[in-house]
């Protein structure tokens, strides 16, 4: 299959459900932004509260422990596991089970951040994400979440118009995919690249090239050609 | 089957159950039309499971990835619809605060009383041994700590505590928070440390409280101070004690994990205490607010103060131990 590290979840339907991972690179960048958002809303409280004197500070001082605080939990509680930052790089939390994230995992894990961010810049975290089997974080492994890319469009479908060629070899059906594979991908490469990996069937097809290939794909596919 | 005659027999199931799943998570749609909602929850297990089952047949007969895929995130939308719980926030608190705040304090009431133990007996041995000397006093806290601390609580004070003007009591209460939520941080984290920081922390807290309340009794503050404490005494010292006592748990549990791993077992510890965590937090918040509006008054007579205070004692003492028993869940 694919070379991503996948999770894959067991529902009670009897089917498993895998999602791709997300790595120490994604999660630090998602981190980043929402860092960034953190602190231009606490720089805003900062420069207008100061209008109303000591009431401002007073609410400045709450606001900011609020913000701080709940800005984690509320968004990935309420708004399906994603903080704008995770968003905006496509990732969501959820349980290992796959449900979707709650109070009280979410709690867990961001109070654990504390831990995480010791002794510097988040090194407890980075290392347990690096060893960790499914990239968790030590407030991951406490709450039992994991963080993964919730948006999983692997690639597109096939969108050649070739004539059904008939495959005259037994193939195995994970040949035949990898042949599906290539009809699906071919319209992303470049010419040249797809007459090179066409090419790669010469010993198996006789005359092969990309169009051709995708013509014994259709065929695999079971597509009806129409006149 | 091959592929294409597949996908063109069940497209329009799948195309209806993704038109399904996005009004579901669509909060405003959800909240227009409840009689759509009540539809498409009849049918929507059936068709779920239907797309379960494609799933597998597409994955077992080798179908292109781009059908497995699109089936996978139909059937994990679907998964998140069909085992989302979605109760409302205020059935929660309230659950929560009859039910659950009160069930897990029983529960872990044995490191609680050793938490208080570690609390309250420091603080009457270190009253006792400054009755007996008191220059131990100062073994504790600088003398100019302890003239600010006498400032504070001079009965000639209009008003008590720290120097203010009374429309700063909003910063005091953000002040209160973000010192009780330090103390009661430092006294639960501790306790990661296989309950060695909660003693610690537990113990020169308690030191504290007792050296700084019997010095300004004896030296005729009292009355100022204790009914400046008297108000938010219960709230704060009850929620020192239940982190305190969490840090214990988990501290024992670091140290004893029994057949389980060790950060298992201290998962599991935390996770079974998180409503003490929560409970604290509010129990703090209170404390913080009946510390910056109300104790630092002077316009009521002692008495009431005092009154106020015994009442929220006992107030605690009758929540801790019968609220949340009679519901045999």
């Amino acid at each position: 299959m694919l070379l991503d590290s996948r999770i894959h979840i067991a529902t009670p339907e009897g089917v498993e459900l895998g999602l791709p991972l997300a790595g120490v690179g994604a999660r630090s960048l998602a981190w980043l932004i929402d860092a960034l958002i953190k602190f231009v809303a606490v720089s805003i409280m900062s420069i207008a509260l100061p209008f109303l004197d000591d009431l401002g500070s007073g609410l400045y001082l709450i606001g900011s422990f609020l913000l701080l605080w709940f800005y984690n939990v509320g968004f990935e509680v309420l708004r399906n596991g994603a903080t704008p930052g995770k968003k905006a790089l496509g990732l969501c939390v959820m349980h290992t089970n796959g449900t979707p994230v709650g109070w009280n995992a979410s709690v867990i894990r961001n109070l654990v951040r504390f831990v995480d961010m010791l002794p510097g810049c988040y090194a407890f975290g980075c290392i347990a994400v690096l060893l960790s089997k499914h990239f968790q974080r030590l407030g991951d492994l406490a709450a039992g979440t994991v963080v993964v890319f919730a948006d999983d469009s692997v690639s597109t479908a096939r969108t050649s118009a070739s004539k059904p060629l008939p495959v005259r070899v037994p193939l195995s059906l994970d040949e035949q995919q990898a042949i599906l594979s290539f009809a699906e991908r071919a319209p992303g490469l470049n010419a040249e690249r797809a007459e090179e990996l066409a090419g790669l069937l010469n010993p198996v097809f006789a005359d092969v090239n990309a169009e051709r290939l995708q013509g014994h794909a259709n065929w695999l596919a079971g597509a009806v050609h129409r006149e | 089957m091959k592929q294409d005659a597949f996908e063109a027999r069940f497209v329009p199931r799948w195309d209806r159950l993704e038109k399904w799943i996005a009004t579901l998570e669509n909060r405003k749609e959800r909240e227009q039309d409840a009689e759509l909602v009540r539809q498409i929850g009849k049918e929507f297990p059936a068709a779920y499971r239907e797309v379960c089952h494609h799933l597998a047949l597409a994955k077992a007969r080798r179908y292109s990835l781009a059908l497995q895929s699109r089936l996978n995130r139909l059937a994990l939308t679907g998964h998140r619809q069909l085992y989302r719980t979605r109760t409302p926030v205020l059935t929660l608190i309230g659950r929560f605060l009859v039910h659950e705040f009160p069930a897990c304090f029983r529960r872990h009431w044995k490191p609680i009383a050793w938490s208080a133990v570690l609390l309250y007996l420091p603080a009457l041995l270190m009253a006792f041994a400054i009755s007996i000397d008191s220059e131990l006093l100062y073994s504790l806290m600088s003398p100019r700590d302890v003239a600010t601390m006498e400032e504070m609580y001079d009965p000639g004070n209009d008003v008590l505590g720290r120097e203010r003007a009374s429309d700063t009591d909003v910063m005091m209460f953000g002040y209160y928070i973000h010192n009780n939520v330090t103390i009661g941080f430092q006294v639960f984290a501790g306790g990661l440390i296989f309950g060695i920081g909660s003693v610690f922390y537990l113990v020169f807290n308690g030191l504290f409280f007792g050296a700084v309340g019997y010095h300004l009794s004896s030296i005729g503050f009292a009355q100022p101070f204790w009914s400046f404490v008297s108000g938010h005494s219960s709230f704060e010292l009850t929620a020192i004690v239940i982190f305190g006592g969490l840090g214990l748990a988990i501290g024992y549990r670091a140290i004893a994990p029994g057949r389980q791993r060790r950060w298992q077992a201290i998962a599991e510890q935390a996770r079974d205490g998180m409503a003490l965590i929560y409970g604290g937090t509010l129990m703090l918040f209170a404390a913080a607010f009946v510390e910056a509006f109300w104790s630092s008054t002077t316009w009521p007579p002692p008495l009431v103060k005092y009154a106020v205070g015994v009442a929220f004692w006992v107030l605690h003492g009758l929540y801790f131990w019968g609220m949340g028993r009679s519901a045999a869940r």
